[in-house]
């Protein structure tokens, strides 16, 4: 689903944003990505995304080798990944609502088919009663649900989470993140970075820790190594 | 209602205030254009009355027989220059001058004998009323037997071409720098409503809008903007004529062709102005 073998990220100005990163995240994987600010979590997920170009190494997304990916083909790629972020990124001057039908009107999506889409992913949010509102009228907690309906509308297999409960109080969090467990419960891959490590202790989900742009856990990989190692 | 004609409908709606800045800036600016404009069409108008007078006059010999000159007449009227020639008697002439020149009535009246020579003028058609053409007819009417002179304001009509030419440059120059002008105003106009948005588009591409998608509400709004921009400068201009025409001179308007070209230009500027923008953005984000 996502593979990354062997990839270097160079910062434009110099310096090495990732360093031989290699991982495999598997169809309905929940993984959490993991590191102090600036260890290459977001960078990981903009390469995911294509947002930036991949220096050396190869990285494959959904079938997707971004390597050979051309820009005309980048909004292809979108669409079969959900993004959230942590400042939501919803468009201020359309509701909730048509926040979510504009990612379903962008792919040229059959206009008769769309509110009743929107209506289940805000529904699936629980924001259903919502719909109508704009941006400034919703919690952070609300809007960053707004973002994840948006993401999912489209039916992802992938859903990119870029430290979502970053600007959220803890209930608000739990919140969030309980809904990102039942999207993944629901068989679609989750990839959040956070270094909220609260949050990662409350879930047995697979962690990749990266530390200045290196790899350096994978519980994955690790944590089978030492249970083969022990007795 | 199409998704495109919506989002940039939608534009409007949300940035009321740059939106109609921009329009009044490119309002303005093509008001400029069409101002010089205006001046162009009244001066080109004005050359168009004066090269008006231009005629050649030719004198014929005292006695030729009327039948020649009736058909050096047709002959005359053939020349591909000539838009008309019309054939003055000596006693024509003098009913002319008797009509025209009342200070000098009296002496004209006590005349023997009529002094003034039968004449064929010769009009030419407008694109002709230049120096060269007006001396080559010139050069050619002299080459009939029965004809006695040729006169033409040689200085008048030189004059006139000189003007024109003078005015043909400035015309070219000065239209050129406004024209520039109004499209570097309108283009950095455009820029802005594209910056103001770049956050949107940003979010646009997120979602997995195509590059297309995401453009072509903009260029039908820039073209949108320039042509209401034009619209209302083809307004100033028509307020700035009715003030002239009414109070200081009386002036010429555009015709409806030149009107819509300024609306034409306008919108022109706004579709190619929005497409460099937003191509601009669109490659850097």
């Amino acid at each position: 689903m996502i593979k990354f073998t062997n990839v270097f990220k160079a910062f434009p100005k110099g310096g090495l944003a990732l360093k031989d990163v290699s991982f495999h995240i598997a169809k309905g994987e929940f993984v959490f990505l993991t590191g102090h600010s600036g260890a290459g979590k977001s960078t990981v997920l903009k390469l995911i995304y294509a947002e930036e170009p991949v220096t050396s190494g190869e990285v494959r997304v959904s079938g997707f080798n971004l390597a050979e990916l051309r820009r005309k083909a980048v909004p292809m790629l979108r669409r079969r990944l959900g993004i959230v972020f942590q400042d939501f990124r919803l468009l201020e001057d359309r509701t909730a609502e048509e926040n979510v039908a504009f990612a379903l009107e962008v792919t040229g999506a059959r206009r008769s088919s769309i509110p009743a889409r929107v209506m289940r992913v805000l529904t699936q949010v629980g924001l259903a009663a919502k719909a109508q509102a704009y941006p400034r009228e919703l919690s952070g907690g609300e809007q960053q649900r707004v973002a994840i309906a948006r993401a999912l509308v489209n039916e992802p297999t992938v859903l990119l989470a870029d430290e979502p409960t970053g600007n959220l109080d803890e209930r608000a969090t739990r919140g969030v993140f309980q809904l990102l467990r039942d999207i993944n419960a629901s068989g679609t891959a989750v990839v959040m970075a956070t270094h909220d490590l609260d949050l990662v202790r409350q879930a047995p989900y697979r962690v990749i820790e990266l530390q200045e742009g290196a790899l350096v856990y994978d519980s994955a990989v690790d944590d089978s190594r030492d249970q083969a190692a022990s007795p | 209602m199409n998704l495109v004609i919506r989002e940039a409908l939608l534009a409007f709606r949300r940035a009321p205030l740059l939106s109609t800045l921009s329009v009044t800036t490119i309002a303005f600016s093509l008001f400029v254009v069409g101002l010089f404009g205006l001046v162009a069409v009244n001066l080109q108008q004005a050359l168009r009355d004066v090269a008006e007078r231009v005629e050649i006059v030719t004198y014929l010999l005292p006695g030729t027989p009327i039948e020649t000159i009736l058909l050096a007449e047709k002959d005359i009227e053939t020349f591909p220059e000539v838009q008309g020639a019309a054939y003055v008697s000596e006693d024509e002439a003098l009913r002319r001058a008797r009509r025209e020149l009342v200070e000098f009535r009296d002496v004209l009246r006590e005349l023997e004998r009529n002094p003034l020579p039968a004449s064929i003028e010769v009009r030419l058609k407008p694109r002709f009323r230049d120096a060269e053409h007006v001396n080559e007819v010139a050069e050619r009417l002299r080459g009939f037997g029965f004809v006695d002179d040729v006169r033409f304001g040689r200085d008048w009509v030189e004059n006139v071409d000189r003007l024109r030419q003078i005015a043909a440059a400035v015309g070219l120059v000065v239209g050129a720098a406004f024209a520039a002008v109004a499209i570097i105003i309108i283009g950095t106009t455009i820029r802005m409503a594209v910056l103001q948005r770049s956050r949107e588009i940003a979010i646009m591409r997120l979602v997995g809008a195509t590059d297309g998608f995401i453009r072509r509400p903009f260029l039908l709004q820039g073209a949108l903007k320039g042509m209401l921009g034009g619209l209302v400068a083809v307004g100033l201009s028509y307020g700035a004529y009715a003030l002239i025409d009414r109070w200081l001179i009386h002036a010429a308007f555009f015709s409806r062709e030149q009107a819509v070209a300024i609306v034409g230009f306008g919108m022109l500027i706004g579709f190619f102005g929005s497409a460099a923008s937003v191509g601009r953005h669109l490659r850097r984000v």
